[in-house]
C-alpha cells in the first residue's frame, strides 16, 4: 500500500521524498526513484487523486506555444524583429507574422522600434527553444505610454486569477489599464498614485500566492489603500 | 527608451511623483551597519533601499611615495561583483567602476578626510597605508552615494592591529582609530528632462540626461564634483543641482 | 602530543555555528547566505540566460558556470589581491562538479546557469561553505534539481579526526594537518567534491568521509529549513 510523506499544499526541496509505494504517480515536477516518488525542484505540492506533483515557486519563464506574452525589441534584422521575452531565449518577429502586410524594402522601425514594448503572440517553439512570435490575433498590439514591471512568471496564473477575476479585481480597484503577459511581464497605465498600488498589489499576490485566502487578503489590501469598497460582483 | 515612454515618465514627474511613489528629492530608506567583518580592519554595510554596498579598510606597512615622504597612502577600489548585477561580468575593473572609485577616492582626499602625516611611522621608509575596497552585494542604483557612505563608515570604525615596528599582528587590533577630520558626503543628483531627482533606481538611471556627483563637507562646502550622462548642463541646473546635493547631504551625514 | 580538545571548545564531530538565509540578493534570480563560524559566503545565481560567445553554447545541454571570490578585505591579515587567481580557478572548477550532478538543464539548451560566490569574511572552509550557499541558491532560483548538496571539511589534526576544520586547526602547530573538504550528496550519500591537503591513512579517509556524511545531513535540514522558510506565512 502506498503512503503519501508529505501533505498537500506544502513547500518542498529539490530531492525531497513525497510517496512511497506503485499507487500514486508521478507528474510535473517529481520524478521516481524506485518505490519513491521525489521532487525534481522547489515546489509546492499538489495531490491530485494519484497523481503528484510541485507547482514551481521560482525560475524565469519558458517559452510555450500558444502563450501571450509581453516582449520588448531589442533589435531589428533584414526581415523582422529580435525580441526580448523574459527568458533564457530571445524570439524573433518576422515580417509576415505582423500584422499588416510589409512590403519589402520599408523601414521596419516605423513599426516597431528598439525598447518598444508589444503584446505578442508564441506560435512555435522548437527543440533548441528558437522561439516565433506573431501580432495576427485580437489584442495583439504595441503598447504605448504606461510602466512595465516583472513580475514571477510561476506566479501569473495568481495575478490573473480564476477566469481573470484577481486582475479584473485590481483594475476595478485602481481604474488602470492592465495587461498580464503569461512571461511575467506586465503593463500599467493610470493615475500615478494608482499605478502604484497596482505595483504593490502585485508584488503581494507573488509573495503570498502560496497561501490560502489570497483573494479575500488582496481585496482588503486594496480597500485600504484605494480608501473604497469593492463590489466583488461588479468584478466580472 | 522610445519618446513615448519618456513622456510617460515625465508626466509623472511633473505631478511631482516618480515610478516607485517617491517625491523627486527623495531617497530611499538608508542603513548603515559597522563592523560586519572580524578580519577587516574596519568595515561597513550600507543599504540605500533594495542597493547594498559592502566596504572594508586593510592597513598595512608600506615605503610611502618619493614626493610625501612622510604622508601615508591611500587607495580606493571597487569591485562591481557579477553576483550583484546580471549585467556585471567577471574580470578587472572597468570604467564603470573605476570612475566610482576615483570619485570616492576625491571625495575623501580633497577634504582631507585622514590626516596623513600620523600615518607616518618612520619619514621616508615607513607609514601606514590604507587600502579599501568596495563590493556592491546588489546593485540597485546609485552606487556612488552608496559607496561614499559605505567608505567613509568602514574609516570611522577601522581600529589599527598592533605593530611592534616590524611585523604587524593582525590578530591583535588595538583601540587606536584612523586620525580622522573632516568627512565627505556624496549625493548624486539626476537631470531628466527639467527636472531633478536624487537617489536613482537603474530604470531611472537608464534614463538620465546628466547626472552630477556631489561631494560636500559638512559646512556646505563642495569637495569633490563628477559630471556624468550624455548631455551638458546649463550653469543656472549645475547652481541648482548643487544646491540640491548640499541640501541633501544633511540627512546623509545624519548616519555618520 | 595528542589533540586531545578542540581550541574553540568544539566537540570532534561538531560543525561550527552555522547561519544559513535564501534570497538576500534581489536582483538575482535566487541567492543565498551561508556563514558557518566566522566563513561568510554569498552566492547569486543567475539564468538560465543567453551565452556568449557562441561557441560556448552546448545545443544539447544548458550549461553551469561557477566563480569563486574573496573579497580583497576577506582574511586576516594582508589584503588579498583582487581577480581570479589559480587557487579561485581551481575551486570555482570543483564547485561545477560538486553541483553538477545534482542539477538537470536538459530543458535548457544553448543556455548558462551563473553561479557567482563571493567570501567578505574567511576563516576556513570556504570552499564548502560556497557549495552550501550555491546549493541553496540554485533551489531558490528554482532551477531543476534532483538532489540538494551539502559540503564540510574534515580535518585530521595531530591524531584526530574533527569536522569543520577552523583556520587555527588548519595552521595547528604542534602536530601534523590533513584538510579534506567533502561534499555530500544529500538523498544517495554520493560524494561531489573530493580533495585532500597533507597525508592520511585510507582508514582514516573512510571514517573521514563517514564524518561527513553525518555533518552534511545536519547541514542539508538547515538549507532546506532556509529555503522553506521564505515561503513562511507572515502573521499580519
Amino acid at each position: 500500500m502506498g503512503k503519501l510523506l508529505v501533505e498537500n499544499k506544502t513547500i518542498v526541496t529539490p530531492g525531497e521524498e513525497l510517496a512511497e509505494g506503485m499507487d500514486f504517480l508521478p507528474a510535473e515536477g517529481t520524478f521516481r526513484d524506485k518505490d519513491k516518488i521525489i521532487a525534481s525542484g522547489l515546489g509546492l505540492v499538489n495531490i491530485n487523486g494519484r497523481l503528484i506533483k510541485t507547482i514551481s515557486m521560482a525560475g524565469r519563464y519558458i517559452p510555450k506555444r500558444g502563450d501571450t506574452i509581453i516582449a520588448k525589441v531589442t533589435d531589428i534584422l533584414m526581415s523582422g524583429w529580435i525580441l526580448d521575452i523574459a527568458s533564457a531565449y530571445s524570439a524573433v518577429l518576422s515580417v509576415k507574422e505582423a500584422k499588416d502586410f510589409i512590403r519589402r524594402d520599408a523601414d521596419l522601425t516605423k513599426y516597431y522600434d528598439i525598447d518598444d514594448y508589444i503584446i505578442t503572440n508564441i506560435i512555435r517553439v522548437t527543440s533548441q527553444r528558437l522561439v516565433d512570435v506573431s501580432m495576427k490575433g485580437p489584442g495583439l498590439r504595441k503598447l504605448i505610454g504606461g510602466r512595465i514591471i516583472k513580475a514571477n512568471s510561476n506566479k501569473v496564473p495568481r495575478i490573473i486569477g480564476k477566469g481573470g477575476s484577481m486582475v479584473s479585481m485590481i483594475k476595478q480597484a485602481t481604474e488602470c489599464s492592465i495587461t498580464v503577459g503569461q512571461n511575467g511581464i506586465v503593463w500599467i497605465s493610470g493615475s500615478p498614485e494608482k499605478e502604484i498600488i497596482v505595483v504593490k498589489t502585485i508584488k503581494k499576490i507573488e509573495q503570498e500566492a502560496h497561501i490560502s485566502g489570497l483573494t479575500d487578503r488582496i481585496k482588503t489590501f486594496l480597500e485600504k489603500e484605494t480608501n473604497k469598497k469593492i463590489n466583488i460582483e461588479k468584478v466580472e | 527608451m522610445n519618446r513615448e515612454q519618456k513622456d510617460y515618465i515625465l508626466n509623472f514627474l511633473e505631478q511631482g511623483v516618480r515610478f516607485d511613489g517617491r517625491k523627486l528629492e527623495e531617497y530611499r530608506p538608508i542603513k548603515v551597519e559597522r563592523g560586519f567583518s572580524e578580519n577587516a580592519e574596519g568595515s561597513a554595510k550600507v543599504t540605500i533601499g533594495n542597493t547594498e554596498v559592502l566596504a572594508g579598510v586593510k592597513l598595512s606597512v608600506d615605503e610611502p611615495y618619493p614626493d610625501t615622504p612622510d604622508g601615508g597612502t591611500m587607495m580606493i577600489n571597487v569591485e562591481l561583483l557579477p553576483l550583484s548585477n546580471p549585467n556585471f561580468e567577471p574580470g578587472p575593473p572597468g570604467i564603470q567602476a573605476i570612475e566610482i572609485a576615483r570619485v570616492v577616492d576625491r571625495g575623501i582626499r580633497e577634504s582631507e578626510s585622514i590626516d596623513t602625516k600620523k600615518l607616518c611611522i618612520k619619514k621616508g621608509e615607513k607609514v601606514w597605508s590604507i587600502l579599501v575596497d568596495i563590493c556592491p552585494i546588489n546593485d540597485d542604483g546609485n552606487l556612488f552615494d552608496a559607496s561614499t557612505l559605505a567608505v567613509v563608515a568602514a574609516l570611522q570604525n577601522t581600529k589599527f592591529p598592533s605593530y611592534n615596528g616590524n611585523i604587524v599582528d593582525y590578530k591583535k587590533k588595538t583601540k587606536e582609530s584612523l586620525p580622522l577630520r573632516k568627512l565627505p558626503v556624496s549625493c548624486t543628483v539626476i537631470k531628466i528632462d527639467n527636472y531633478f531627482i536624487v537617489d536613482p533606481t537603474p530604470e531611472e538611471e537608464k534614463k538620465i540626461d546628466s547626472r552630477l556627483t556631489v561631494e560636500v563637507e559638512e559646512d556646505g562646502t563642495l569637495c569633490a564634483l563628477q559630471k556624468g550622462g550624455d548631455k551638458p548642463l546649463t550653469a543656472e541646473d549645475i547652481d541648482k543641482m548643487v544646491g540640491i546635493g548640499i541640501e541633501k547631504s544633511k540627512e546623509l551625514r545624519k548616519f555618520l | 602530543m595528542s589533540y586531545t580538545k578542540r581550541n574553540d571548545g568544539r566537540k570532534f564531530d561538531e560543525t561550527r555555528p552555522i547561519e544559513a538565509k535564501v534570497g538576500v540578493i534581489k536582483n538575482a534570480d535566487g541567492s543565498a547566505y551561508f556563514k558557518i563560524g566566522k566563513t561568510v559566503a554569498y552566492a547569486a545565481v543567475y539564468g538560465p540566460r543567453g551565452i556568449h560567445p557562441k561557441f560556448l553554447q552546448n545545443p544539447k545541454n544548458g550549461k553551469l558556470r561557477c566563480f569563486y571570490n574573496m573579497m580583497p578585505f576577506s582574511s586576516m591579515g594582508e589584503r588579498v589581491r583582487p581577480g581570479a587567481n589559480r587557487r579561485a580557478k581551481e575551486i570555482a572548477m570543483v564547485t561545477e562538479k560538486a553541483l553538477l550532478p545534482i542539477i538537470d538543464l536538459i530543458e535548457f539548451p544553448n543556455s548558462v546557469v551563473d553561479v557567482f560566490i563571493e567570501l567578505p569574511q574567511t576563516d576556513a572552509g570556504t570552499r564548502c561553505a560556497g557549495i552550501c550557499a550555491a546549493s541553496m541558491a540554485l533551489a531558490d532560483a528554482g532551477i531543476p534539481m534532483k538532489d540538494m548538496v551539502a559540503s564540510v571539511s574534515i580535518g585530521r589534526v595531530d591524531d584526530k579526526l574533527v569536522v569543520d576544520l577552523d583556520y587555527s586547526e588548519e595552521s595547528y602547530e604542534d602536530g601534523t594537518v590533513a584538510d579534506i573538504p567533502i561534499a555530500v550528496i544529500s538523498r544517495t550519500g554520493e560524494i561531489s567534491l573530493l580533495q585532500m591537503d597533507g597525508k592520511l591513512s585510507r582508514e582514516d579517509l573512510k571514517k573521514a568521509i563517514e564524518m561527513a556524511k553525518q555533518a552534511c545531513s545536519k547541514i542539508d535540514k538547515i538549507q532546506r529549513d532556509a529555503l522553506k522558510k521564505k515561503y513562511e506565512v507572515k502573521n499580519e
